[in-house]
């Protein structure tokens, strides 16, 4: 109880643009502003083929209603500021890194690759050292997933220099 | 009831099945959302019937393995097993756990039975009410279900309405499907299809519990020792009996309530468990009623949570949006013709989620130290693991590179959604109710001529209206009774 409210006074003490509750709010707000008024850009529909209403009315309806809603939770959280998170660890960042590295391998290379590099990345980073286990997570454990997918689900794998050495 | 089970694949099936639930169940961070997702494509080799069944048996197995860590290591498994932590671990420090873990495999058994009772007498009643249901009935009966994840899910329950809202948002990306006139596509061809289930319910629970893992690396488990799993004596049965049945019906009208299923209904089981105990004390310390009253409730939830997914095409939790999904991709139509068409599909899935609970009765008697030490497996070597299953998985739905982006996507958003008290079961039930609300309002204002009053005219309608109604006003009726 006393973390949570010494959490709570911490928070209280930031000034209102640095708290978490000013940041989401402005966060969903800012986002749901820009796609409400990307929702101006939908086509039109000739009152023949209109069912009901219009397809841009229903979207901009629940970007009204998530801005309103996302309004009362800050003015609720004035009151009542949120318990603030403890500061995220360096891993988190590198494991963040991890899925922008397999995003890039993944286009420009290979797609088993990227797991394969994703696997061994994170795997390092959450402090695993052992060389078998390493080997595990990023070779023969990306092997069997792809021999169980490719054989059993019939799947077949976008290329990549490595996919299609299989393929190919 | 049993006899479409009587073939040695669906046995199989359902044997593996509940045996991989249970393991779900045990590993933190998993659980059978994530599990049936993640098994989702692989079902695609199988029949309707038996991909059901696996589900279905994931479901029942994976919602009791979260109280075996629960007990042994204090951290639940599932986050409808959290109630049981609060007796289970200390009742195990004690040198207990074989007897707590006892009577959680018992009452998690018999509220799972029980629940498949109020399964199989109310879907069929709930499935004939429901062809008295037009367009504008079942708008008000989504919007019903809507509003009620903000009264009854855990939360806030603003935040829960923002993420049911941001759900429904997710289901209009793509094609109109009555116009065909896009919207939030911005030139990508891909996102013209709108955006999948499977990389939504990836990406919100297992790459964002990967990342939540990630900042957990330093948490260390103290396991608590286990023998044996013992039966409860006479005496535990005499103080639980009554928790057990209370907990059970508490579970099952929780579960029929779209809402976060288990996780509540083990709240309240557990609450109400105290509230009618004769010592109120003991609980927190160890208490035999409160690891029952959880788990009774808890695995109640789990039939309770296919009434509505079975007979209206409405999920009653998480877990059921994915068996949902499941059903639909295997082209069975849930809802009432589904009763009149198909009696031996649901007898079967009604026998499966039977047969499931008496399975992890046998599992979890004899096995749960095994599954216990399932725990040991470190997560700097599962989680990559996890994530190569994710990824393939999401990529083999349509076998597009985009649907992996998209989980990655909606791993990082989820992550962040929890960690500022945003639940991610909204989002899940918002998406699959997204067409259904919006068609069925458009279709609903066509046969109106655009009158919205003349939603009030109908009577089905107008109460589910009412209902909506309640389900809004309670968090604050309860906020200020806590208060007083």
């Amino acid at each position: 109880m006393n973390n949570v409210r010494n959490k709570k006074r911490a928070n209280k003490s930031l000034p209102f643009f640095f708290k978490d509750e000013f940041k989401v709010s402005f966060i969903i707000v800012f986002i749901s502003i820009i796609l409400l008024i990307s929702t101006f850009s939908f086509d039109i529909v000739p009152p023949i083929l209109n069912r009901g209403i219009q397809p841009a009315t229903f979207p901009k309806a629940l970007l009204i209603l998530i801005i309103s809603l996302t309004l009362i939770i800050y003015y609720l959280s004035i009151k009542n500021p949120w318990k603030m998170g403890k500061k995220l660890p360096k891993t988190f960042f590198l494991t963040l890194l991890s899925f922008l590295i397999f995003v890039i391998i993944s286009k420009a290379l290979d797609f088993f690759l990227a797991i394969s590099v994703l696997s061994i990345f994170v795997s390092y980073n959450w402090g695993e050292r052992r060389i078998f286990y390493l080997l595990l997570v990023s070779i023969i454990f990306p092997i069997l997933v792809f021999i169980f997918f490719e054989t059993i689900l019939g799947l077949r794998f976008p290329p990549g220099i490595i996919t299609n050495l299989y393929y190919y | 009831m049993l006899t479409p089970l009587f073939s040695s694949k669906l046995l199989i099936v359902l044997f593996f099945g509940t045996l991989f639930g249970l393991i779900l169940g045990v590993l933190p961070g998993l659980g059978p959302t994530t599990g049936g997702a993640l098994i989702l494509p692989f079902t695609m080799t199988l029949d309707p019937l038996s991909a059901i069944v696996l589900l279905t048996s994931i479901y029942c197995a994976g919602t009791y393995g979260g109280a075996i860590t629960a007990v042994l290591i204090n951290t639940p498994g599932t986050p409808a097993a959290a109630a049981t932590c609060l007796d289970g671990y200390p009742l195990a420090q004690k040198g207990e756990a074989g007897r707590a873990l006892g009577m959680a495999t018992v009452s998690s058994t018999v509220g799972g039975i029980f629940s498949v009772i109020i399964l199989v007498f109310f879907a069929p009643l709930l499935a004939k009410l429901a062809y008295e249901f037009g367009q504008p009935e079942y708008f008000a009966l989504a919007i019903f279900g809507l509003t009620m994840l903000s009264s009854i899910g855990e939360g806030s329950p603003i935040k829960n309405l923002i993420a049911g809202a941001f759900g429904i948002l997710i289901s209009t990306i793509g094609k109109d499907f009555m116009t065909s006139i896009d919207r939030f596509t911005y030139g990508i061809n891909e996102l013209s299809v709108g955006i999948g289930f499977i990389p939504v319910v990836v990406g919100l629970f297992a790459i964002s519990e990967m990342l939540t893992q990630s900042t957990l690396l330093d948490q260390v488990f103290k396991r608590v020792a286990l023998k044996a799993v013992k039966l409860p004596t006479k005496d535990d049965y005499k103080k639980t009996w009554k928790t057990i049945l209370r907990s059970s019906g508490i579970g099952s009208f929780i579960g029929v309530l779209p809402a976060e299923g288990g996780t509540v209904a083990s709240l309240i089981g557990y609450s109400e468990a105290k509230r009618f105990s004769k010592n109120p004390e003991e609980f927190g310390k160890g208490s035999i009623e409160g690891i029952a009253g959880a788990e009774a409730a808890n695995n109640a939830a789990t039939g309770g949570a296919m009434v509505p997914t079975l007979a209206l095409g409405i999920p009653g939790s998480a877990t059921t949006a994915v068996i949902l999904t499941g059903l639909i991709i295997h082209g069975v139509r849930p809802g009432p013709d589904l009763f009149r068409e198909q009696p031996d599909f649901l007898y079967g899935i009604f026998g499966a989620m039977l047969i499931a609970n008496v399975l992890f009765f046998i599992f979890g008697f004899f096995g749960a130290k095994v599954f216990a030490r399932i725990t040991l497996v470190p997560n700097k070597i599962l989680w990559p693991m996890i994530f190569a299953v994710s990824v393939c998985g999401t990529y083999s739905l349509s076998q597009s590179i985009i649907d992996v982006w998209i989980m990655l996507f909606f791993g990082v958003l989820g992550f962040f959604m929890r960690r500022f008290g945003f639940s991610v079961v909204p989002v899940i039930i918002g998406l699959i109710l997204g067409e259904l609300v919006e068609g069925t309002l458009r279709q609903s204002l066509v046969i109106f001529d655009g009158n919205w009053l003349m939603f009030l005219t109908r009577p089905i309608a107008l109460t589910f209206f009412i209902l909506s109604l309640i389900a809004l006003a309670f968090p604050l009726l309860r906020s200020k009774k806590q208060k007083k």
